[in-house]
């Protein structure tokens, strides 16, 4: 039976998440393609992807640097779109606060959408493994995928040189970001948001410092939970 | 072209910083204390609330084009969506809205 020690769930958390490598390769050659033509060489490209790890949140760094929006303006909007990780982070709590500081300092490091989604999954199905087994399976998640985003942003940047601009490579990064929010909106409160933020974003593009996309983000987000209260509040009156 | 490698080292080391300590939050930081339960209700639409708000402008007026509204990128992005909402999937997306861009391109 998998999962009963921590080698075998190890090995378990590997093979539940080598099926990823189909999702993190494309988008790991496409970052190190799109950083090059943005004027990153090999060694700024790597260090980013090293140091970040999140892929949705180091496009929009590229995208705002390129606009020339400030500093601040651009981590901000960065960070913002990687708050969702704290929501993991919570979640891992319950089965792996209790691993020792360095296991999980090492877990915080590798906590991608991927190895999050299959780890939890398997922690709400089989709560009965120990902390080692969980922390094993999480770490062998994050085997084959991690190692990878690395070695693909890697290849997508001495690549992408040889790309030539007729590849409108320019537009595969609001592309990418639409292809992340078409599987996000799986719920009504979920398309108000999106729909609030696209017409705020537009509305507001006149603002300097691309100001515009935190303060459509910010009307976005309590337009959705608003959203949400207010079909649980009409569930609550139809009963 | 990003030029002022200043700002770009400054971007990558406390982004880097900035994600590690989001993702140790609740792992390490904070010991597992449990966010009200309005944060977490906002907290569930930031991704549908940024990334729209990031790419609607790009889409409606693309740098390639100075600035102009281009059909063959405003159909692009809307068979991206629309494949991604309808297989579920990123990269299936992507590949469409990218190979709508390319027909596109080459027709008009």
């Amino acid at each position: 039976m998998s999962g009963s020690n921590p080698k075998s769930a190890y090995w378990s958390g590997f093979r539940n998440g080598a099926p990823f490598v189909l999702v993190v390769v494309p988008f790991a050659l496409l970052f190190g393609v799109v950083a090059t033509k943005a004027g990153l060489n090999v060694v700024e490209t790597m260090v980013m992807t090293i140091a970040v790890i999140a892929g949705a949140a180091q496009f929009t760094a590229l995208s705002l640097m390129q606009e020339h929006a400030p500093t601040f303006i651009v981590l901000a909007t960065a960070l913002a779109v990687n708050l969702r990780m704290a929501m993991y982070s919570a979640a891992l709590v319950p089965h792996v606060g209790t691993a020792p500081r360095w296991q999980r300092m090492l877990m915080a490091y590798f906590l991608v959408d991927q190895v999050f989604a299959v780890s939890i999954a398997r922690f709400d199905q089989r709560p009965d493994m120990t902390t080692a087994e969980k922390t094993a399976f999480y770490f062998g998640a994050a085997s084959p995928i991690v190692p990878l985003w690395y070695l693909f942003s890697w290849v997508g940047a001495v690549a992408g040189t040889a790309i030539p601009a007729s590849y409108s490579l320019d537009f595969a990064v609001p592309i990418t970001f639409i292809a992340l929010v078409g599987p996000m909106l799986r719920s009504l409160p979920h398309m108000v948001a999106a729909v609030v933020s696209i017409a705020a974003s537009l509305f507001l593009a006149g603002l300097p410092y691309s100001l515009g996309v935190i303060l459509a983000a910010l009307v976005a987000m309590v337009s959705g939970a608003q959203t949400e209260l207010w079909l649980a509040r009409r569930k609550e009156g139809a009963r | 072209m990003i030029a002022d490698k200043t700002t770009l080292w400054t971007v990558i080391l406390l982004l880097g910083v900035g994600t590690f300590l989001i993702r140790y939050s609740f792992l390490g930081l904070l010991g597992g204390r449990k966010l009200p339960e309005w944060v977490l209700i906002h907290l569930r639409y930031v991704g549908v609330a940024v990334l729209p708000a990031l790419v609607a402008p790009l889409v409606v007026w693309p740098a390639a084009t100075q600035g102009h509204m281009d059909p063959a990128r405003l159909a692009a992005a809307l068979v991206a969506l629309a494949v991604g909402m309808w297989r579920n999937s990123a990269i299936a997306a992507i590949l469409a809205g990218m190979a709508v861009l390319y027909a596109l391109q080459a027709l008009l």
